[in-house]
């Protein structure tokens, strides 16, 4: 059984096919290596899904795999610990945030959602509502510590994703 | 068959001129150089044994790098919930590949390969070399300078453990290439006037000299040409989070280069850091443990919350 360490090996020995210590490395799940990560995982998993592959020909590609991975565990990640509801524009919400800046003050926030921009564990929502009679739009990401709360209060029905006509409508739905 | 050299004649006749100096067997050994397929073992010659153990470092001793694949860009909440923007490195199976001391090579030196490569994507005097020194086939050798201490025996693999989080590093890498650029995206010109009847010259460089003395325009005036492309370190990037079980690296801020790139990480320069915290030469790892349920290690942020300091 080969090792892992290489300096073990007295000088002496002929390498005739360097491409034979590609079996010798020790896969775990998590781990990511460019060696041949299809050869050593058939014979593990006798289910019926492949493992998927984590190496591509290309490194770039491989590289972005990889941060797709990462992205898809953090969303993971911070959907076990608190409950995060499916939110879509037309829906009214409540929010509970927890403001750093502010000396950390828990604020609610209320309003309807506007828009809704997917990008993993960074999805914001914009949110619009009337603050002191002003109308304000803020950006929140979705997946952030400070938010501590989401609560649907309604849900309107809308036939677009972007809301964004309701600037021009003063009134029309509860900002 | 014995390959005669030049040193080999010169040693004969001094030992025709003066047959009473005797010299050392190693040299005449030396001078008759047979053909073998061995790789030669010098033990005798050099006496350098370097051991794989975890040596003490000094304020002058210098480590190795790790050369690592650029992966992408996003931003984390530390545990403060502040927003912290990060760059993932993947430092993807390095390995030293060749040694260079003083004895052979004059310098002290550790060649570090990354990746992985089979041997019909690679030429032939690539694969000799692999060959020659025992080493899988990589993808990108790069060396590293280090100090004498901080040697390390060929074959070794160096993780993500080699550095600490929290500590700062400096990150080359080849830069993101532009194309032909402009005088002002390229080196920040002014350019000229939007308005006021400016003809033809609101992007362009304007004046590029003095009249008949000189005469001639100096060499390395700022014109637009190719930008970007070259090899830049970026200084002082902070550690961030390390993965030892998928040797993935996450640090503060940007890194020279596009995603799927080569970057050759090395510890900071400028803001040096503590010596006692970092594996030196590198960090071994242990038989009991086991590399895969590891937990990522995140740099210490400190115990007192930023935000409720500002009061």
């Amino acid at each position: 059984m080969f090792t892992k360490s290489y300096g073990s090996l007295p000088a002496s020995c002929k390498i005739t096919k360097p491409g034979f210590f590609l079996g010798s490395h020790i896969l775990s799940n998590r781990g990511i290596t460019t060696s041949n990560v299809s050869q050593n995982s058939d014979p593990e998993n006798a289910s019926a899904t492949p493992a998927p592959r984590i190496k591509f020909k290309r490194l770039d590609k491989t590289a972005r795999h990889i941060m797709q991975i990462l992205d898809r565990e953090a969303v993971e990640e911070v959907r076990t610990q608190r409950e995060i509801p499916d939110i879509r524009p037309g829906y009214i919400i409540q929010l509970r945030l927890e403001v750093p800046e502010n000396k950390r003050r828990v604020s609610t926030v209320k309003g309807i959602v506007i828009a809704r921009r997917n990008a993993g564990v960074n999805t914001t929502i914009r949110l619009r509502r009337m603050v002191a009679g002003v109308g304000i739009e803020s950006l929140l990401p979705l997946y952030s510590p400070n938010v501590k709360e989401i609560e649907i209060l309604d849900k309107k029905k809308v036939r677009r994703a972007k809301l964004y006509y309701l600037r021009d409508k003063m009134n029309a739905l509860k900002k | 068959m014995a390959a005669v050299s030049r040193g080999l004649i010169s040693y004969l006749r001094n030992l025709s001129i003066n047959p009473n100096r005797t010299i050392s067997p190693s040299i005449s050994t030396h001078f008759l150089r047979t053909f073998s397929s061995d790789a030669l073992i010098d033990e005798g010659e050099s006496g350098r044994i370097i051991k794989a153990e975890p040596r003490v470092m000094t304020p002058n001793s210098k480590r190795t790098g790790v050369i690592a694949v650029k992966c992408g860009m996003t931003a984390l909440w530390d545990k403060w919930g502040a927003r912290v923007p990060i760059t993932v490195l993947w430092c993807d199976e390095n390995i030293v590949s060749q040694v260079k001391t003083p004895e052979k090579e004059g310098i002290t030196a550790l060649q570090i390969g990354c990746g992985h490569k089979k041997e019909k994507h690679l030429t032939k005097p690539e694969v000799g070399h692999f060959r020659a020194q025992g080493v899988p086939l990589k993808r990108k050798l790069r060396e590293f300078p280090v100090t004498e201490d901080a040697l390390l025996p060929l074959g070794t693999q160096i993780s993500v453990r080699h550095f600490v989080p929290g500590q700062y590093v400096d990150v080359t890498g080849i830069t993101k290439g532009k194309g032909f650029q402009g005088v002002m995206k390229r080196h920040g010109f002014k350019g000229g006037p939007a308005s006021h009847g400016a003809s033809l010259s609101h992007r362009s460089p304007g004046s590029t000299g003095q009249r008949d003395a000189p005469g001639k325009v100096f060499k390395g005036k700022k014109m637009a040409g190719r930008m970007g492309g070259k090899q830049r370190t970026v200084k002082n990037v902070w550690v961030y989070k390390i993965e030892p079980a998928r040797n993935l690296l996450w640090v503060r801020g940007q890194v020279p280069g596009n995603e799927g790139d080569f970057v050759f990480i090395k510890d900071a320069w400028y803001k040096k850091p503590d010596i006692s915290t970092l594996p030196f030469p590198t960090y071994f790892s242990t038989e009991d443990e086991d590399e895969s349920s590891l937990e990522p290690l995140v740099a210490d942020l400190g115990e007192t919350d930023p935000f409720m300091a500002a009061d």
